[in-house]
């Protein structure tokens, strides 16, 4: 009985996301994304990626209550002990439990990515549709700025940043946002261009709409999704470049349970005790795969050029 | 008509010796040379001409889409420089030619017609909606659907909406329904005619389509190569009677395909 009226009720909801005449703005917006949701779930590999991101989501959140030893406990007696029941991955050369210090890492990992797309994607998108959309000397003075930051090799510009701002995590999260916005502003330039002459441009400069109007409110959410779909498959290489900071010494410093130094350190026993450097390094590895599934998935659902 | 139209000494719009040029040294095009005419208020103005005519180049001129020109263009009594008030949009309001492209992709119908009121700050934004809405003969049921939800025919009424939100005093139209299959543009064109009659509205209409003149119109003018060519009343055009050989050509060619008139086409510099 009650599972009849939970059916009626969900065929309910259905209907009135499908509705043809919607009645209100948040049933039109909310249909819309219920009709970009079906299209998602029609793709196996996307949702793969999802559950990825959203595993290293749950994971980072439940860090305490997962993992049943402290990250920073050392335990001299036991360094560098194989998987075993006591230590699902090991242990590393003080003695840590590596499952621990991954799944306090989560946290450390989704921070980078979080805090460099929160810094990247805004003025990314900004430089672009502005410099687009206005041109002439804007155009020409923000995208010099743009070449002048592609013009170095993303990581060796990090190094110099982190060299110059001090090694640390926060500061890591900086260089890497510092170099990471010219794509962006490129992609959304580009975009800005295609859509700055259509009509419905023109028709909205009819209405008597300033500039930042345009921008924000008709540009700007034009450019979001290939945007989006950008910045989800670059989280791979954020991941990476955090972590090879990381590896440097640059990035996360010890004892900080961040993926790329746990590698560092494991480097030195990689032939003996394999697992140490090999467990943080499929850690990287799957969250990159998910990010970059996701991103895919997210282009076919978002790109209006392709359907 | 006509005499009430003369006892109103300011003429909706006037325009004398425009020229519109594009680009530079010798790769510049005169799109527009020394264009002229005057409409009445109330009257609906059409400018015909093949592609390339310069005939949307006159519409982008008027409504300050494109600030390139020379010469003098008042609109409702009020001599108009490149850069527009404000305000001037609250007078003069335009239909695109394509429906399909005029329509923000990403904005509900509620929005493409909420955005106007916002920037103008005017008040009742609900009422104003529906009340456009009825009147363009969507009804409220389409306030919350996106373009890729309507038709064209549909589209073109909620950007005929969307020109209306502001009750402005002229409305230009591009092409209004050379996008649309044919039984949609009769009902276009009927919308417009009957619009224009409840609002007292000024039309001027640029199409290359005689028939839509003859339909929509009091009088036109005719351009070929940037130069308007011809004046005259439509029931000089439905008399059969232009001054010009270049009208004729395209009177004849308005017919329909016809071998000895394609055969006969000239090039009028």
């Amino acid at each position: 009985m009650a599972s009849e009226t939970n059916r009626i009720d969900g065929e309910g909801l259905r209907a009135w996301l499908l509705a043809e005449t919607p009645r209100s703005r948040a049933q039109s917006r909310l249909g819309q994304a219920y009709v970009r949701w079906l299209h998602f779930l029609r793709n196996p590999l996307a949702m793969v990626g999802l559950v990825i991101v959203l595993a290293l989501v749950v994971v980072a959140a439940l860090a305490p209550w997962l993992a049943d030893q402290s990250p920073y406990a050392q335990d001299l007696a036991r360094r560098l002990q194989a998987p075993s029941p006591a230590h699902w991955f090991g242990t590393d050369e003080l003695g840590r439990d590596i499952y621990s210090r991954l799944v306090h890492g989560a946290s450390i990992t989704l921070m980078i990515v979080g805090l460099v797309v929160i810094i990247v994607g805004p003025v990314g998108l900004m430089v672009g549709t502005v410099a687009g959309y206005l041109g002439g000397w804007f155009d020409t003075v923000l995208m010099r700025v743009t070449d002048v930051f592609l013009a170095f090799p993303r990581l060796i510009l990090a190094l110099a940043f982190v060299a110059a701002l001090g090694p640390g995590i926060e500061n890591a999260i900086i260089a890497i946002a510092i170099t990471a916005w010219p794509p962006y502003a490129r992609i959304a330039r580009a975009e800005t261009l295609t859509i700055r002459n259509s009509d419905f441009i023109s028709a909205i400069r009819l209405q008597g709409a300033g500039p930042l109007r345009i921008i924000l409110g008709h540009v700007i959410p034009l450019c979001m999704s290939s945007l989006i779909i950008r910045i989800t498959l670059d989280m791979a290489g954020i991941i990476l470049t955090a972590a090879g900071l990381g590896f440097l010494g640059l990035g996360a410093q010890p004892p900080m349970p961040e993926w790329g130094a746990m590698i560092s350190s494991g480097r030195k026993f990689l032939l003996d005790q394999w697992w140490v450097a090999t467990i943080p390094g499929i850690a990287i590895f799957v969250v990159s795969l998910g990010f970059n599934l996701l991103g895919d998935g997210l282009r076919d659902v978002l790109d209006p050029k392709g359907k | 008509m006509s005499a009430v139209a003369a006892m109103i000494d300011v003429a909706m719009i006037v325009v004398d010796g425009l020229d519109v040029r594009f680009g530079e040294g010798a790769a510049a095009v005169h799109a527009v040379r020394d264009a002229r005419f005057t409409v009445a208020p109330g009257e609906a103005f059409g400018i015909v001409g093949e592609s390339g005519s310069g005939k949307s180049t006159v519409l982008r001129a008027l409504t300050g889409l494109n600030p390139d020109w020379t010469g003098r263009v008042a609109i409702a009594g009020m001599a108009q420089v490149a850069h527009r008030p404000r305000e001037f949009y609250k007078q003069v309001q335009m239909v695109f030619q394509d429906p399909y492209g005029s329509l923000h992709p990403r904005h509900t119908v509620d929005r493409i017609l909420s955005e106007p009121i916002a920037i103008h700050g005017l008040d009742k934004a609900d009422s104003r909606i529906e009340r456009v809405l009825v009147d363009v003969g969507l009804g409220p049921d389409f306030r919350f659907r996106y373009p890729h939800q309507l038709s064209g025919g549909q589209r073109q009424r909620v950007a005929i909406a969307r020109a209306l939100v502001l009750e402005p005093r002229i409305l230009l139209l591009d092409e209004p329904t050379s996008a649309l299959d044919v039984s949609v543009q009769a009902e276009i064109l009927n919308l417009l005619g009957r619009l224009r009659r409840e609002h007292d509205l000024t039309y001027m209409l640029v199409t290359h389509n005689l028939a839509v003149v003859a339909h929509m119109c009091d009088r036109l003018a005719v351009m070929n190569q940037g130069r308007i060519v011809e004046e005259m009343t439509v029931a000089q055009l439905r008399a059969g009677a232009p001054r010009e050989a270049y009208t004729r050509q395209l009177l004849r060619a308005s017919i329909g395909y016809d071998r000895q008139a394609a055969e006969a086409l000239k090039t009028f510099d």
